[in-house]
Formats: structure tokens, sequence, C-alpha cells
């Protein structure tokens, strides 16, 4: 992610997730994860990429860049009811990058989240 | 496809959720939701059950627990609670909170509140080892002073 607070607000209050856990690991540092509502067992870390974890100063700046650019695709979700989940995010002010759309695989839509992680979007059973 | 069929029926049930989303504190008339919507209320019912598979009035309860659990979550009271989320009665808060939820609210706050405490005094039961110790942390070490 490329801001945290920013991340959080997208995932929780955007896409609807819950909070699974928000711990503070002094200055600068933060472990914050959510889940989907009716996933409470998958638990998704939205991690900053910031310099002195697993990253250089070069190489955060350089990931956070491909980031931006929309380099990378991290899931698929599904929901009862694409049309109802598109309009409805979209009202939220969520970027799609493809609207639903019926595919040979099934019915899917794409969207971005607030860094630039690009997501697949299906319909259940569909 | 931004024109796909039924797209304004899709728009105008939405648009319902959201004000329901927005407005759950108050006291919301369905009615007036169906009215806005330009549905007759049998007809908006059926189509905010065929999307969201709840009526309107169980989504607008579900959303209602849904906030007091946040709520409780910061410690404010069950009553102050029960109140700002647009219930009026403690006692049918209790009981639909107990229904849906499994516990009462001041149970499901204490164990928010543990687990909130949980994370301060030891935080490497929540946060993977893999991630603490690449900043710095060992179980042995107290995590403010990295």
């Amino acid at each position: 992610m490329l801001d945290q607070d920013s991340a959080y607000d997208f995932y929780v209050n955007k896409l609807g997730f819950k909070v699974h856990t928000d711990a503070p690991m002094g200055p600068g540092m933060r472990w914050l994860t959510v889940n989907p509502p009716e996933q409470p067992d998958l638990e998704i870390a939205l991690m900053a990429i910031n310099e002195g974890m697993m990253f250089t100063k070069e190489s955060a700046e350089g990931m956070r860049k491909l980031v931006e650019g929309g380099t990378f695709g991290f899931g698929v979700f599904e929901c009862n009811d694409l049309l109802a989940t598109y309009e409805e995010l979209k009202a939220k002010g969520v970027e799609f990058t493809k609207a639903p759309t019926q595919e040979f695989y099934g019915f899917e839509a794409l969207f971005k989240d607030d860094s630039g992680n690009w997501f697949s979007l299906g319909q259940k059973g569909k | 496809m931004e024109f796909y069929p039924k797209v304004y029926l899709y728009r105008r049930i939405v648009k319902a959720k959201l004000f329901i989303d927005d407005n759950y504190a108050d006291a919301i008339d369905l009615d007036h939701i169906a009215d806005e919507a330009f549905f007759s209320k049998f007809h908006f019912i059926r189509l905010f059950k065929k999307t969201y598979g709840k009526t309107p009035h169980q989504y607008l309860t579900w959303v209602r627990i849904e906030k007091s659990k946040l709520l409780l979550k910061e410690e404010i009271s069950v009553s102050e609670v029960c109140y700002s989320v647009g219930f009026d009665s403690i006692s049918s808060f209790t009981g639909l909170f107990k229904r849906v939820v499994g516990q009462t609210p001041s149970s499901y706050q204490q164990d928010c509140i543990c687990k909130q405490l949980e994370i301060k005094t030891d935080p490497l039961k929540y946060i993977p080892n893999c991630f603490a110790e690449m900043n710095g942390w060992t179980k042995k070490s107290n995590f403010q002073e990295v």
C-alpha cells in the first residue's frame, strides 16, 4: 500500500471490509489487516511499502511506482450480484478499469484500490 | 455496458441501499424509500431482497447492529450505542444483538476491550513473527523501544 490510512478508508469504508487487526508497532509501523465480511478467516494485510523492512530506499521507491502504475493484480473477489455491487462501488468513487462483462470464464469486472493494485470482481455461480 | 438491461432499476435499488447506509441512525420510513425509488412498496421489497438477500427492514436492522459493534469497540456505553444507531429501546437492542451476534452487547464489548489490551501487551500473538522480526522485534523485546 502507498498509504495505510488511505487504504483503511478504501477497504473499510468503500469495500465494506472489516478490520481484523489494527496494531501500532511503534513509530511509523502498523500491522493492519482486514477481511471480507463474509470471510472472517481470510485476513488481508494492508502493508505499507516503506524503506526499512523488506525494502531498501531504492527498491521501495521502485515498488511504489510499480504499484501506483497498476502493475499488480492481487486477487479475485466474488459478490452475490455483480451489477448491484458495481453500481454501489462506482457511487462510492471506486475506479473500475473494466465494467461488468460476460466472459467465457464468468461474469467479471476489474477495479483498482486506492494504491493502484487491481482486483477482479466476479459473481457467484455466474 | 453502462447501459446494460435494467441499469436504472439497479441504480434505484442501490440508491435506496446507500440511503439506509447513510441514515440508519434516523427513524427511517421504508415506505418513503420505496416512494423515492419510484417503486410500489411490495415491488421494492421484492427487488431489494433479490439483490441483497435481505428485506429493506432486515438490512436496516443488520446495518444498525454492525454499526453498534463498531461503537461498542470504542468503549461507548451500551445505552448510548443503542440510541445512537437508531434503536429506541435498550431491551429490544440487547435482545436483537444477542440473537444476531450470539452474545450480549456488554459481553461483546468486554471481549473487544480484552483483545485491544492483548494487542498492546502481547502484540506477537496478532502480528506474524516474520513481519515482527523484520522490524527487529523478538519475543523478549519491548516493541515500543524498537
